[in-house]
């Protein structure tokens, strides 16, 4: 007998955790609300810190779910707890008897215009990390007029209580260093700053992406959060801030300003965590049962956690996490259900 | 007269926009590691003119970049070249030399 495991969110830690239970010998069902697979990676031009190409990345987690059941456009519609299950029923139809469910239900991007003094979606030349995103792959935004003075502001909806999220983003620091990096590659010419108030630049090969941004792009690194954008009559922008390394006030006009926005938790996946009574946090994101020695067991039998759900990751942290998932989902199962344990013997066996 | 850059501004707000890229240009051209500076402090922390007259290579290095070359020149008034700030400094610039350079050009008449 095969056990069942669902995997909700078909993100990279749901691909990464999909490819290894099914590795593992398990009968692995993948779910995903929207059309495609590949979460926020499949909308992300290249990745920090060396610049390889997202989608390459994402090509490689796709080829290794073979014999996965993916489907796509699927939510999940209700749950019950069995004795040792549980009894999911989803939006297509089907009815999946789960010996686990593991929940890899990602983020959500912090909604810049909730941030109205920096003016997205109200001034015409201010856009988000996403868009610019958006902007490498496609080459065409009609804010991008070969832009001269162009600005990054960090933290934005993190790190900040009104907007409801006093913790840190994790990824957005590096994210902005190259990002204003590939803008001083398109745009030469151009003056760049980036507004932050402490720079995180904590993984490996990050703090040399830092260097290069100063020493070999002249990106100019501003130490204080922008608190004020207005727009002057020719479109531009007037941007205000402290210098706090300065302790002086500080103007800039700039031709583009791009918003850091932060992660949130994935609102769809806290509603599968509500019909699942999984508790969390008060930052949001889902319970873990021992934060440091087993961050992916929530507090509930069978229910495991990986990626973003926890928290904001990097990518590599997320797939990582997504294996460690399911290592501990192959644990408990194989503490619950002894007899599948001949089966997977036998499959590692063939190998 | 020398133009320190202050007359534009009345008020004590950096203003960005009038940042002279030319010279700095010029400046990053002898010294490219101008760009490193980190803003850590440290050569301000041990600096010995900084033990009596304000003496702050960090300021100084901060107010080119702020569009304030006036201030980097009084900042660096009273420097004596010890080479102090080198020794501690994390991303290895030569300072004395930067020190120089920012005189040379700057101090321009
Ligand atoms: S990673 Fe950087 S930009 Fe993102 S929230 Fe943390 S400090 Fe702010
Ligand atoms: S070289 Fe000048 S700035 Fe550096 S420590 Fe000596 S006196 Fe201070
Ligand atoms: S010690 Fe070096 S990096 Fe630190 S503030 Fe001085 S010049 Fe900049």
């Amino acid at each position: 007998m095969k056990n069942n495991v669902l995997i909700v969110g078909g993100g990279p830690a749901g691909l990464e955790a999909s490819s290894q239970l099914q590795r593992l010998g398990y009968n692995v069902i993948l779910i995903e609300r929207s059309a495609a697979l590949g979460g926020h990676l499949a909308k992300w031009d290249r990745l920090f810190p060396s610049g390889v190409s997202a989608q390459d990345a994402l090509k490689t987690l796709l080829g290794r779910i073979e014999g996965v059941k993916c489907f796509t456009d699927t939510e999940v519609q209700s749950i019950n707890r069995l004795d040792k299950s549980y009894n999911v029923i989803l939006s297509n139809g089907i009815t999946v008897l789960a010996d686990a469910v593991l929940m890899t239900t990602g983020f959500d991007l912090f909604e810049a215009s909730r941030k109205e003094e920096y003016g997205y979606g109200i001034y015409n030349q201010v856009m988000t990390n996403a868009d610019l995103e958006a902007y490498f792959r496609n080459h065409s935004d009609k804010r991008i007029d070969n832009p001269r003075r162009i600005g990054f502001v960090h933290c934005v909806g993190s790190r900040d209580e009104k907007a409801g999220c006093r913790s840190c983003s994790k990824v957005c620091c590096a994210t902005a260093v190259k990002q204003a990096i590939e803008m001083k590659q398109a745009f030469p010419e151009a003056d760049v700053f980036c507004f932050y108030m402490d720079l995180r630049l904590f993984g490996r090969h990050y703090e040399d992406m830092y260097l290069k941004a100063q020493k070999d792009y002249g990106i100019r690194f501003i130490r204080g959060r922008v608190a004020e954008v207005a727009e002057n009559a020719d479109g531009s922008l007037q941007v205000k801030a402290e210098d706090t390394v300065a302790s002086k006030p500080l103007k800039v006009s700039l031709d583009l300003l791009v918003l850091m926005a932060g992660m949130r938790p994935s609102v769809s996946g806290r509603r599968v965590g509500e019909l699942l009574e999984v508790p969390v946090e008060e930052d949001g994101y889902f319970s873990v049962r021992e934060g440091i020695v087993s961050g992916q067991r929530s507090p509930l039998p069978g229910i495991f956690l990986a990626g973003a759900a926890t928290g904001p990751k990097t990518l590599p942290d997320t797939l990582a996490d997504a294996r460690a998932a399911a290592v501990l989902v192959d644990d408990y199962l194989s503490g619950i259900f002894t007899e599948a344990k001949h089966y997977k013997n036998l499959v590692r066996e063939l190998w | 007269m020398v133009d320190f850059g202050f007359g534009l501004v009345p008020s004590s707000r950096i203003n960005l926009d009038l940042f002279d890229k030319q010279k700095y240009e010029e400046l990053a051209s002898v010294e490219p590691d101008v760009r490193k500076c980190m803003s850590c402090g440290s050569c301000t922390a041990v600096c010995t003119a900084g033990n009596f007259v304000t003496t702050s290579l960090r300021e100084a290095i901060e107010s080119i970049h702020n569009g304030q070359p006036g201030k980097a020149l009084e900042m660096l008034g009273s420097c004596q070249l010890c080479g102090k700030c080198a020794m501690v400094c994390p991303r290895g610039i030569n300072t004395r030399h930067l020190i120089l350079s920012i005189n040379k050009i700057y101090g321009k008449i």
